[in-house]
């Protein structure tokens, strides 16, 4: 397999006081590899958009790496070097009513990262129309404000602030939850295109399986903090091994109102796991398809695969 | 088949914006009925929301009814002496759009037809504990004070499946988390003993699992407290769960209305096939999803033929012209739309739409 363009291992973030700390993110380990997607899934207050943040450099890092071609990118860089990856990482944000200048218009708002890098006006005023022409928008939407769009349209313009900078990885925080069902494919549509044609990889946060299962590669599944499972999509969703993702999968709601009816919701109790004696780890149940389990898990697992 | 509870004729609603009017609902046609839930779908700016704000009086102060009634037959005859009292063959109604006055509206407003709204940060009061807020919503509407409304909110929180309600009744909304929060507006709504609740985007804001836990919630209080419930929601993904009927809006009509079955499984409306094909869930990975081209009709002009046609790839040339009426598919399934015309060309819907067709069999004939 090729070399991974991120490595993240034993990640931890941590928030709080020293005396009341608080692990949002307890030692997270996983591979993207270019040109891929790699969803990872789990509820408000799993720690998805922290791990998120912490691979662009918002929030510190407290223990573990994260590294971007092979090098580190945690804690303190030279400037030139924080520079080169603000360009190469770029961020989608969830709400596009919310993460764009109200008061700025449009070519603004999509050129301000490019601002102070030494670039001449005609240079920007390029790249920025190329960026909205990606995300078929028309040039002439530059001199708006955002207000004048409509939430599809402004959730292409944050894609095309992204990618203004020319970035190879890309981290997409719900980019899709505020938008209406009819809306949502388009986003997708132009995301999977975009992918296509500049070989983007894509860290996808979500908390909806079923629009992972349709863009996404391989699915990470965290609770709480802890990464859970992790598995190629299809794997995924014919093998959940983790109690949590087979709840996680049993709430997706189906456009089937006869197996809707009769649905059996399974509500995931932590306290199923009997961690006290038996430790549990980070393990590989089948090729590619790991599980955050104990010994008695993985037993338990591997019967179920067979 | 049960009588209906309220029903809504020719309803047009217009608003004034900056001296223009705008058209925001076109001549709705429903009747729910008691005991039933109904969902309603539509893209944001279909109207949906706007439909729903008329049944308790909460349409905002530039909009206006020009035309249409909206009957209610809940309070029997109770208002007899109201300028839209009336009677009809289904029993005495109000006609709710004669209501002028906030105290008419008190009447009606909780004690009779509720609303959950969207977000449930938001509608909530930061200031005071949850269990105030549900003994308020008693107070107000049941008389219930001290210890008898205490106990009342205790058994209010645990049929909402709060657990240890007791607690929770001390606490204030900051503690709680999205679906908490949601469970205790669902609470206050309960606690007034509605006929009607409107559910609008109950569960858009909330996680996957939590919104699961919400549907089925909602599903148990209906059967136990005989609720008519109207769901609104873009989603006709979260539809087939709670709904018994579904009606499809599109640019402040009604575009489509049938069992969930027969809308699910046999969809006629463009629209309709547009919505059920978005959805990721039908979606194949590496395939591109279904996307409706194209922006809703501006509803400052007056809308030429089927509204949908502007969008539809595939409009026939009189859809452009001249509005279809509602042809039926089955006595409980209509749509509006031209393709149901015995002159019309054939065409076959979506692949998709075919697909689901074909499940909706095989389910029958197991079923």
């Amino acid at each position: 397999m090729a070399e991974p363009l991120l490595s993240v291992r034993g990640l931890e973030v941590t928030f709080g006081s020293r005396r009341h700390p608080f692990k949002a993110v307890k030692g997270a380990s996983f591979d993207v590899y270019p040109g891929e997607t790699f969803g990872i899934v789990g509820e408000s207050g799993s720690g998805k958009t922290t791990i998120g943040r912490a691979i662009i450099r918002v929030y510190p890092v407290s223990a573990g790496s994260i590294r971007f071609h092979g090098e580190e990118i945690t804690g303190r860089l030279p400037h030139a070097k924080a520079r080169e990856l603000t360009n190469k990482i770029q961020m989608i944000f969830q709400d596009p009513m919310a993460s764009l200048n109200e008061r700025a218009k449009i070519d603004y708002i999509v050129s301000e990262g490019l601002l102070g890098r030494g670039l001449g006006k005609e240079e920007i005023r390029e790249r920025v129309s190329e960026a909205l022409n990606a995300v078929g928008l028309l040039p002439e939407f530059a001199t708006r404000f955002p207000h004048e769009f409509s939430g599809g349209q402004r959730q292409r313009i944050g894609i095309a602030r992204a990618l203004v900078m020319n970035p190879e990885f890309i981290i997409c925080d719900e980019p899709i939850s505020a938008l209406d069902v009819s809306i949502r494919a388009q986003v997708l549509n132009l995301m999977s295109k975009l992918q296509r044609e500049r070989g983007l990889t894509y860290l996808f946060i979500s908390h909806d399986l079923s629009v992972m299962r349709f863009i996404c590669d391989r699915i990470a599944v965290i609770h709480k903090g802890d990464i859970v499972e992790m598995a190629e999509t299809e794997t995924l969703f014919r093998h959940p091994l983790h109690p949590y993702t087979r709840a996680l999968l049993s709430a997706i709601p189906q456009p089937n109102p006869h197996t809707e009816k009769n649905k059996v919701l399974e509500i995931y109790d932590p306290s199923c796991h009997h961690y006290e004696r038996d430790v549990p780890s980070w393990q590989e149940a089948e090729d590619g398809h790991w599980l955050y389990c104990n010994q008695e898990e993985m037993k338990q697992a591997r019967q179920r695969l067979k | 088949m049960s009588k209906n509870i309220l029903s809504v004729r020719n309803l047009h609603v217009k608003f004034v914006l900056r001296g223009r009017e705008l058209h925001a609902l076109r001549g709705i046609n429903l009747d729910v009925r008691d005991g039933e839930s109904i969902a309603i779908v539509g893209e944001s700016g279909s109207g949906k929301s706007v439909l729903n704000k008329n049944f308790i009086g909460l349409l905002d102060q530039n909009g206006f009814i020009p035309e249409g009634e909206i009957r209610y037959y809940g309070m029997g005859d109770k208002l007899r002496h109201y300028p839209g009292a009336g009677s009809d063959d289904n029993g005495s109604y109000i006609d709710l759009t004669a209501f002028k006055k906030k105290e008419d509206w008190l009447r009606i407003r909780g004690s009779e037809i509720c609303m959950i709204p969207q977000d449930p940060m938001t509608s909530l009061n930061p200031l005071k504990t949850i269990g105030w807020q549900i003994s308020e919503a008693l107070l107000l509407h049941k008389g219930m004070r001290g210890k008898m409304a205490y106990e009342e909110t205790i058994r209010i929180l645990e049929d909402v499946r709060i657990d240890d309600p007791r607690r929770r009744y001390k606490q204030y909304p900051h503690e709680l988390s999205g679906g908490m929060r949601q469970r205790v507006v669902i609470a206050i709504a309960i606690a007034c003993s509605p006929r009607i609740l409107i559910c609008d985007e109950p569960t858009t804001a909330l996680d996957v699992t939590i919104q699961a836990q919400v549907l089925s919630l909602l599903h148990d209080l209906k059967e136990r407290y005989h609720l008519t419930i109207i769901f609104i929601t873009h989603d006709l993904g979260v539809v087939a769960n709670i709904a018994d009927r579904v009606a499809v809006m599109y640019a402040g009509d009604i575009v489509e209305l049938g069992l969930v079955d027969e809308i699910f499984f046999d969809p006629r409306h463009p629209y309709t096939w547009a919505l059920l094909s978005s959805l990721p869930q039908l979606g194949m990975r590496g395939e591109e999803l279904y996307a409706i081209r194209g922006t809703p009709p501006n509803l400052f002009k007056e809308v030429q033929g089927d509204a949908f046609a502007a969008r539809n790839p595939r409009a026939l040339e009189i859809d452009k012209r001249e509005l279809p009426p509602y042809f039926e598919v089955s006595p409980t399934h209509y749509a509006r739309t031209w393709l149901l015309d015995p002159r019309a060309p054939k065409m076959d819907p979506p692949a998709v739409i075919q697909k689901l067709k074909e499940l909706g069999k095989e389910e029958t004939h197991h079923g």
